[in-house]
């Protein structure tokens, strides 16, 4: 069926069916549509052949774009999480490399560029070849950590615009990383977004031998680490409130609500003289 | 030059402007039912602006290869007939279909342009227009795999965005090289570069070459 109209073996009536057609359909070739479509009996004119038409391709994008939307914040979530897993990596090996080179150059200097330099050596020894080779692997890793978190960044805006306005790319793909995805973490009271990634001493307080946490990956926010720690608590339950209400917003309407940022702003400026009065 | 039947000057806030009869979208000034079309906004908008003569007209059947969140393709469908939305993206795809849902004439669709066999099944041949504003390389080659909705008399009118292509080259090379490829299948008829408006923009409006477009596919 690689040369049929969408409306090939259609119901007239039959909207469901028909937007499932235009989904997953395909032809080589367009053809006279409109005029096979009359033909075949699937319309009685022109007019309502395109009234069928729009019909069933409203619905039938409608519903590719919520798949193609719910698809998208699972592929963001493996994508910060990878990024995760290569900065931990690269931290780790680059602080060997430098260990190596050191020894091996009777160097002492550190961090990722004396391993970039190291790279690009032409060694004299094996052992001097295995060490340039380590000093690659760990460039191509910190590049790729780069890549994805470039990726990251592009990305979180098209999955939860809101979320990002006022978290940034980064701390909004980490919160969706937490909840599981953007659904989850628009049905999460801001209580729990609030303490999203400090699982450890939240348990730790609901075994009754540590305090509750006041905010979990949320202090990477410079609305939560810039403010004095006398009123991080209430800081933190601010933003995260704000971060709730734009991920539901981002999750079941989709609109830009830049009244967020003003709000949240506002108040993050309260708490912060609020303070400083006392 | 004479606009297209359906889009005519009109004055909002003192200022005339191009504008087309159908309901806002995103916020534009309006006249009565009259409503603004921003150059600064569509290269389409922009071509007429500069008295581009794309050939566009009342009733004409449409491509519109590109269409974001509808913007363009909003004033295209106030204007033109049957016009069919394409756009990969499914966050701006959002927007358009409630664009498209107040808008009988217009189809949208979720779809890459760089696959028409994805969406031939309900485009129709014969088409008088295909326009193209796609934000991604190789867009000739877009523009040669879409030749097969146009009718023979039909036009091609696309802003070729030199960025996509290549960011390290003169915008000009690159032009030079999407004409080029583009002279395969279609006959240039006018090039025009969209400054101030669009900057690294050519527009091009063109005719597929002799022969049935629909059997030249690639």
């Amino acid at each position: 069926m690689t040369d049929a109209g969408w409306f090939v073996g259609l119901e007239p009536g039959d909207v469901p069916a028909a937007a499932r057609a235009i989904r997953d359909g395909r032809a080589d070739e367009p053809q006279d549509w409109p005029r096979l479509a009359v033909e075949a009996g699937y319309a009685p004119d022109r007019e309502s052949y395109y009234e069928r038409l729009h019909e069933a391709a409203i619905s039938a994008t409608r519903e590719a774009v919520a798949d193609r939307e719910r698809a998208d914040d699972k592929q963001l979530v493996h994508a910060v999480r990878a990024m995760d897993d290569l900065t931990e990596t690269v931290n780790e090996l680059a602080e060997r490399a430098v260990e190596w080179a050191g020894s091996q150059y009777g160097e002492s200097r550190e961090g990722l560029d004396y391993v970039r330099e190291v790279a690009t050596r032409r060694p004299e020894q094996p052992v001097e070849a295995e060490i340039v080779d380590l000093a690659q692997s760990v460039v191509d890793l910190a590049d790729r950590q780069a890549s994805i978190e470039a990726f990251v960044e592009g990305q979180a805006a098209a999955v939860a615009p809101n979320l990002t306005m006022l978290a940034g790319p980064i701390l909004a793909a980490r919160l969706l990383a937490l909840a599981g995805g953007l659904e989850s973490l628009a049905k999460k009271p801001s209580g729990t977004v609030q303490v999203l990634g400090a699982e450890d001493a939240l348990f730790a307080h609901l075994q009754g031998h540590a305090p509750s946490p006041k905010h979990g990956i949320i202090y990477t926010h410079e609305y939560v680490r810039g403010t004095r720690p006398e009123e991080r608590g209430s800081a933190a339950r601010a933003l995260a409130g704000k971060l709730t209400i734009a991920a539901r917003v981002d999750h079941y309407s989709g609109d830009r609500r830049p009244e967020l940022q003003t709000a949240l702003d506002d108040r993050i400026e309260r708490i912060r003289t609020r303070g400083a009065e006392q | 030059m004479t606009l297209p039947e359906g889009v005519e000057r009109r004055t909002f806030d003192g200022e005339s402007a191009l504008a087309t009869r159908g309901e806002p979208v995103y916020g534009e000034a309006t006249d009565g039912e009259w409503r603004r079309w921003d150059p600064s906004r569509s290269k389409l908008g922009a071509m007429l602006e500069m008295g581009l003569d794309t050939g566009l007209g009342a009733g004409q059947t449409v491509l519109y290869l590109g269409a974001a969140n509808g913007t363009t393709v909003s004033h295209v469908a106030d204007v033109a007939g049957t016009t069919y939305a394409v756009e990969f993206a499914p966050r701006p795809a959002r927007d358009l279909v409630e664009v498209a849902a107040t808008r009988p004439r217009l189809i949208p669709l979720l779809a890459d342009a760089r696959r028409p066999e994805t969406y031939a099944h309900v485009v129709e041949s014969g088409l008088d227009f295909v326009v193209q504003d796609v934000a991604t390389r190789g867009q000739a080659r877009v523009a040669t795999q879409n030749a097969r909705f146009l009718d023979p008399e039909g036009r091609l009118v696309a802003a070729i965005k030199a960025r996509s292509e290549d960011v390290t080259s003169d915008p000009e090379t690159v032009f030079e090289a999407v004409l080029d490829e583009l002279a395969g299948t279609y006959e240039i008829e006018t090039t025009a570069r969209l400054e101030p408006y669009h900057v690294d923009h050519l527009a091009v409006v063109a005719r597929p070459r002799g022969g049935s477009p629909t059997s030249r596919s690639i």
